[in-house]
């Protein structure tokens, strides 16, 4: 189910300014990919190209080839709406559908298209999606409710079942944990550990901490100066990038010499 | 109040905190000025409101009781009356409103989540200046124009659709009728719950957008998921707006169509129903006193139902959301 990405020769634009240049890279299927770096560096940019939501933005396009088992997201005939069926993503704020109770919510994702869903096959999903986001005990009792009366850490975990529920084959995360507390932030990152198993994760953090703990690999991404495009400075394991990175300046910003 | 003869005794060296205590008075006083304003508007509001009422009330009051040959043949009781003048209003807001609604949910869509934003821009702005053309123009537009081009249709309407009761003719000569005069009223419904409901379209937050597309959701299932929740009780608001509008229009009913209060569901013949407002601005030129207050009195009605109608439907909009809590 898992598969692995390659991505190769990617520049980034919005409109005529270009965010992010000359990526290339290869994310690894089953493995938790973490990208680290300076904020306005592109690399929540980057991410959002891996399941073509950058282009939802008027004027926003990428060049490039960014290919799953060797198909590319971007060729002509591919609709960005299967792709993002195929690419789950994790949002930095939780957003649930306030208006739906937790079980629509699981369900949102399956329902599109007007697929119908029998009663007991929507409960299997809700049940597994939701114990697969270590949620199932705290909400079992009140699937019935919204889903915004949930704490923060418990919308981020639902929002993370909502992406799970219709089986991607990677799951997209974007600074999950950044507006949640450190109880909530370590829920999270186990369940990151125990979701690697099945998917191709790729996380995007502005902690570094969290970076070394849950990732197998890690892309630093920075800027060369003000105003021109980030770019991806150095890509290995993240036992490498936190002990001995090739590069002068991922040294510099780990050690917390800058940024 | 009581902490400022406080702060002037404090002596001008004293360290009193420095700029806290002195910037929140100032905040104070700009607070106090702001919820006084908005209270006085708050209240003109009720107030404007409540002497309408009592107006209609004071002066409507006796047509309540007048002698029936006061308005004419067409009822035994005032209550007979002012129902079928209300029929009218109904049936002509409610022909507005089915054409008038989709066709704005449409547009504003259109103009907010699908449009280019070069072709977005200009369409709003001509909708918007809709909005500012005199009913009377519409009236005339109605009378000469559109009753007239409109007439095959009406007359295909009654003979292939003849068998339901709104088509049910014979036709009007004149093509002067309660429809032409509905699709008038629903011409100036449109830039009203158009221009609201775009508003509130264009407020879903992008959260909840992005939400519904990184779960692989095609733009329309987007706006399902996200834009029409976020929005169902503005537009709401944009339809009651759009509904005050053709509840109360005079001018341009008046001038379509020649009206008898009459109980009719036939759309398109030469006997069309009357509207309270239409029949107000049809026969407030009377010398009889007598019929100047049976008018006020069928206002009256109008303005009371109209009330009911916005209570009625901002219940609706509210108890999805009360559910929530």
């Amino acid at each position: 189910m898992a598969k692995s990405i390659d991505v190769s020769d990617v520049n980034i634009y919005y409109g005529d300014f270009k965010a992010v240049e000359g990526v290339n890279m290869t994310i690894r299927a089953r493995a938790v990919t973490a990208f680290i770096g300076p904020s306005g560096c592109g690399k929540s940019t980057f991410l959002r190209t891996l399941n073509r939501m950058h282009e939802v933005i008027p004027g926003a396009r990428v060049e490039g080839k960014i290919a799953v088992s060797g198909q590319d997201l971007y060729d002509s005939a591919v609709d960005p709406v299967e792709v993002r069926r195929m690419v789950g993503m994790v949002f930095q704020r939780p957003n649930p559908f306030p208006t739906m109770s937790i079980y629509d919510n699981v369900l949102a994702g399956n329902r599109l298209n007007s697929r119908k869903l029998k009663r007991p096959d929507a409960d299997d999903i809700v049940e597994r999606s939701l114990r697969g986001a270590n949620l199932w005990n705290e909400v079992k009792d009140r699937l019935n409710k919204p889903g915004m009366g949930l704490s923060g850490g418990q919308q981020q975990r639902l929002c993370i079942a909502r992406a799970i529920a219709v089986e991607p084959q990677i799951l997209l995360m974007d600074e999950p944990c950044s507006a949640l507390d450190p109880i909530s932030t370590a829920a999270i990152e186990d369940l990151i550990h125990d979701l690697k198993d099945r998917y191709t994760i790729v996380i995007v953090t502005h902690n570094m901490q969290q970076a070394a703990r849950v990732s197998d690999d890690t892309g630093f991404f920075n800027l060369k100066a003000a105003g021109q495009p980030g770019h991806l400075v150095e890509f290995n394991p993240t036992k490498k990038m936190f002990t001995n990175p090739d590069n002068e300046s991922t040294e510099a910003y780990i050690s917390g010499r800058f940024g | 109040m009581s902490t400022t003869p406080q702060l002037e005794q404090a002596e001008p060296g004293e360290d009193l905190g420095s700029p806290g205590p002195r910037s929140s008075t100032s905040y104070g006083r700009g607070d106090r000025l702001f919820s006084g304003t908005a209270l006085a508007s708050g209240l003109t509001i009720l107030v404007t409101l409540a002497a309408v009422f009592v107006f209609l009330l004071l002066k409507g009051f006796p047509g309540f009781s007048a002698d029936p040959d006061v308005y004419g043949p067409s009822a035994s009781n005032f209550w007979g009356y002012v129902g079928r003048l209300l029929f009218g209003t109904t049936l002509a807001a409610i022909i507005a409103l089915v054409v008038a609604v989709p066709f704005s949910f449409a547009l504003a869509l259109f103009t907010s989540h699908y449009a280019p934003r070069r072709l977005a821009a200009p369409i709003a702005y001509v909708i918007d200046l809709l909005a500012a053309v005199p009913s009377v123009v519409f009236g005339l537009w109605g009378a000469r124009t559109l009753a007239v081009t409109s007439q095959p249709v009406q007359r295909w309407l009654d003979a292939h659709l003849g068998f339901l009761p709104f088509f049910h003719g014979p036709v009007s000569a004149t093509g002067r009728t309660i429809l032409v005069a509905g699709i008038v009223l629903a011409i100036m419904c449109i830039p009203i719950i158009t221009a609201i409901s775009r508003e509130v379209f264009k407020q879903t937050p992008r959260l909840h957008e992005e939400a519904a597309l990184a779960l692989g959701a095609t733009r329309w299932e987007m706006v399902r998921y996200a834009v029409f929740p976020h929005s169902r009780s503005g537009m709401v608001a944009a339809v009651m707006l759009g509904l005050g509008r053709a509840l109360g229009e005079t001018m341009a009913v008046a001038m379509v169509m020649s009206s008898t209060p009459i109980v009719t569901l036939n759309l398109i013949s030469s006997t069309n129903p009357a509207t309270i407002a239409s029949n107000i601005a049809a026969n407030y030129k009377a010398e009889d006193n007598r019929i100047q207050t049976v008018l006020l009195a069928t206002g009256l009605v109008l303005f009371l139902f109209t009330f009911l109608v916005n209570f009625a439907a901002r219940y609706i909009a509210g108890r999805g959301e009360r559910a929530q809590r």
